[in-house]
């Protein structure tokens, strides 16, 4: 084993890690957002992280057939691709509220979950089945922007893109966003209140329903622009794509502690740091016996650990012990 | 008024009889009409709802079952590949029907089990079993199938009391994720186990998997029958699989009303309260995870014989999802509604959707025109037989929605799946 490769990769490993925990606290945040209010496991909120990826690469391929993706400025089109995957993925996340979860609320815990799956699996085939149509082909590939696949060398080993950059900095602005808008105003305020007790809360005069809305608007619109995000940072994407990120950004949420903020922003970082050094050194450091190919079962036994041992997660925000 | 018949024994005989007959005779006319296929499925659908006496119906059913299906599976030998998919899908169902259906415990990873149980059959009824241990002296012979129907149950027991005994402290939705990761775990081990030590070889897969012996080859000879293995074997399989799905119902039915499945349900209703009664939780939820996954193992093993070959891609989170659907669709708990479940959604995955993508294959190669736009155009990225997850998807959601006890609903009609209100 070669000492020199280990701390040589060090910062690389670093860097790719933190950008995978970053994509991973903006999915996370929908899911522990949903938990937070309505205590239920959104499992189709992978599907809404995936339908902003291809919002985003619909609009990107028509720009590029109409031959505006050299001529506009890429900042600007990154910002509308970005915004659009926000807003179709939000709006996704409040339909499916009304149609599939809506009607469900008071029946016992197991019976939304189901829904949810459902959901999950139906949308799926339902975005196969339109690029089918639309395309035919439903594996699609975001198309690059020069600029974006600059890549600036910090020293002789390590060098960091455009686009990677982009990434960290859209997402730190949309974790600052959110942060300020649940702990800043008054809409934020509403909505921590109906998490804390919607009975008390609707008292108040809060209307509970919007505000169960509004989390499901602003946790889908996140994972509609960590969706857009994945895109432009792994370029190739399917229908099917969102599942794996989606249980590990569950994961993550887990881990942060389900249901607290900071906790998901903490439990993606933490997360995507280990599944980066896992895939690195677990190859070296085991002389390839076992390689990159299982960091899916890292992530995934971390969530029972955790599950098992910490259920309140890292931040150890209080849940109730529910039956 | 056919209701009415139904109600009547007599006529209500007559006419399961006659259409049974008739459809029968249907699909030696026309070999290759799904709709005719499918309208003796109904007859058989029609069979179980008719008030006939007892003896009588069981005796239909044995007939319908023994004699009937196996001769269209010589008529068209896709049918019989669709009911032995049918039986052991039946059986899968029946076994997450006690995890699920009577103790409430989502399991999201079945598919595991039957992974084990496949698994254990194709490494030493395979030459695979030589990489791990060394030396020629495997496959296995023929004969020990048999045997290992029994070991996949030992194994998938294990495997699952293994599974139960961490994740037994959570509840509801939290022990739904942890057995999806398990049985995701189980998936990724069974991809990427051929190195160090080959065991699995990694995705692609162990082939040739030994199938059961025709002992009773000398007997066909005698008789004069065909003993050519391609007619024989989907025969002999579906008989295998008829009598695994038998002994899983006089299981489940036997389980239900013991003590057991009695425990079970007190479990599955108020925890606390069943504790309180005196109900050992840990044993009992342990059992109940063993005994799910102990059908499962040993439909694995079959399902490994019959196709030959296996490969992780046979267990992934959709058919955890897809044998899930089949008991929600029947009705949670009831073990009518978890045989009528399985058969609707495997004859839809693998006979409508099927029928439906070659049929439209038809269509765009003649290209046929409609209102004005020729069916040639057809994107050929659309294929109906792939989109057996927006199934599973609609049959969740909708059943949730409109009949969250299913179609056919146990009859001890339970108030929720979960635990309590």
């Amino acid at each position: 084993m070669d000492f020199d490769i280990l701390i040589g990769i060090f910062p690389q490993v670093l860097l790719d890690g933190i950008i995978l925990g970053f994509m991973y606290a903006l999915i996370a945040l929908g899911y522990t957002m949903v938990y937070g209010v309505l205590e239920f496991i959104n499992f189709a909120h992978s599907e809404i992280f995936i339908i902003g990826a291809f919002v985003g690469v619909e609009i990107l391929l028509s720009f590029k057939s109409a031959g505006w993706l050299d001529v506009l400025p890429w900042a600007l089109v990154l910002l509308l691709v970005l915004v659009a995957g926000m807003a179709v993925s939000g709006v996704a996340a409040v339909v499916i509220e009304r149609t599939a979860y809506r009607p469900l609320r008071h029946a016992p815990r197991l019976i939304p979950l189901i829904s949810a799956i459902g959901v999950s699996f139906f949308l799926q085939d339902a975005i196969r089945l339109f690029e089918s149509l639309w395309r035919n082909s439903f594996n699609l590939v975001y198309p690059t922007m020069d600029v974006l696949n600059h890549r600036f060398e910090l020293t002789e080993t390590i060098d960091i893109s455009v686009k990677s950059l982009v990434v960290i900095v859209a997402a730190l602005l949309m974790l600052w966003g959110l942060h300020s808008l649940v702990n800043r105003t008054k809409v934020g305020k509403a909505m921590r209140a109906v998490a804390e007790d919607q009975g008390a809360a609707s008292l108040m005069g809060i209307n509970v329903n919007r505000m169960i809305s509004l989390t499901f608007l602003i946790g889908g619109a996140m994972g509609g622009g960590a969706g857009v995000l994945f895109g432009v940072q792994y370029s190739l994407i399917n229908p099917y794509t969102g599942f794996i990120p989606g249980l590990k950004a569950f994961t993550a949420a887990v881990l942060g502690g389900i249901g607290n903020i900071p906790g998901a922003m903490l439990g993606g970082l933490v997360l995507g740091l280990l599944e980066a050094f896992a895939a690195s050194y677990l190859s070296l450091l085991t002389g390839g016996a076992f390689g990159a190919e299982y960091k899916d079962i890292f992530a995934f036994s971390i969530l029972i650990l955790i599950l098992i041992f910490r259920p309140k997660g890292l931040l150890g925000e209080i849940v109730r012990e529910r039956a | 008024m056919i209701t009415r018949c139904l109600e009547r024994p007599a006529l209500a005989t007559a006419l399961v009889v006659v259409a049974l007959i008739v459809t029968t005779w249907g699909v030696t006319w026309s070999p290759r009409s799904i709709v005719i296929f499918m309208l003796f499925q109904g007859s058989i659908l029609l069979l179980y709802f008719a008030r006939i006496p007892g003896l009588v119906k069981a005796a239909l059913t044995a007939i319908t079952l023994g004699v009937l299906m196996p001769y269209l599976g010589t008529i068209n030998a896709y049918y019989m590949e669709i009911a032995i998919q049918v039986g052991i899908f039946v059986a899968l169902a029946l076994g997450l029907n006690i995890v699920v259906g009577l103790a409430g415990l989502l399991d999201l990873g079945y598919v595991a089990f039957f992974a084990v149980g496949a698994y254990s059959w194709a490494i030493f009824g395979s030459p695979q079993a030589n990489l791990i241990f060394g030396g020629s002296h495997f496959p296995l012979g023929p004969w020990w199938f048999f045997v290992f129907l029994f070991v996949g149950v030992a194994v998938a027991a294990i495997a699952g009391i293994l599974l139960g005994l961490p994740v037994l402290r959570l509840h509801g939705d939290y022990l739904a994720l942890v057995t999806l990761g398990f049985g995701e775990v189980i998936r990724v081990l069974a991809n990427n186990l051929d190195k160090p030590i080959n065991i699995t070889n990694g995705p692609k897969g162990i082939t040739p998997i030994n199938r059961p012996p025709i002992f009773f080859a000398p007997v066909l000879q005698w008789l004069g029958l065909d003993s050519n293995p391609n007619v024989v074997y989907p025969l002999y399989l579906y008989a295998i699989v008829l009598l695994i799905v038998g002994a899983t119902v006089l299981a489940n039915r036997r389980l239900e009303d013991s003590h057991i499945g009695r425990a079970w349900e007190a479990i599955r209703e108020d925890q606390t309260a069943a504790q309180a009664m005196g109900i050992p939780l840990v044993r009992m939820k342990l059992l109940a995870f063993a005994c799910g996954a102990s059908f499962a193992g040993t439909v694995g093993v079959l399902f490994s014989a019959k196709q030959i070959f296996i490969n992780p891609e046979s267990f992934t989170f959709m058919e955890s999802i897809g044998v899930l659907a089949m008991i929600i669709l029947g009705g949670m708990g009831s073990i009518p509604g978890a045989i009528l479940g399985a058969a609707v959604v495997t004859i839809l995955n693998l006979q409508i959707l099927k029928g439906l993508s070659l049929w439209l294959n038809e269509l765009r190669n003649a290209g046929i025109v409609i209102f004005g736009y020729s069916l040639a155009n057809l994107p050929t990225q659309l294929e109906p037989a792939k989109y057996e997850r927006m199934v599973f998807g609609l049959i969740l959601v909708l059943m949730m929605i409109f009949r969250p006890q299913g179609i056919l609903p146990a009859k001890r009609r339970r108030r929720e799946l979960g635990e309590g209100s």
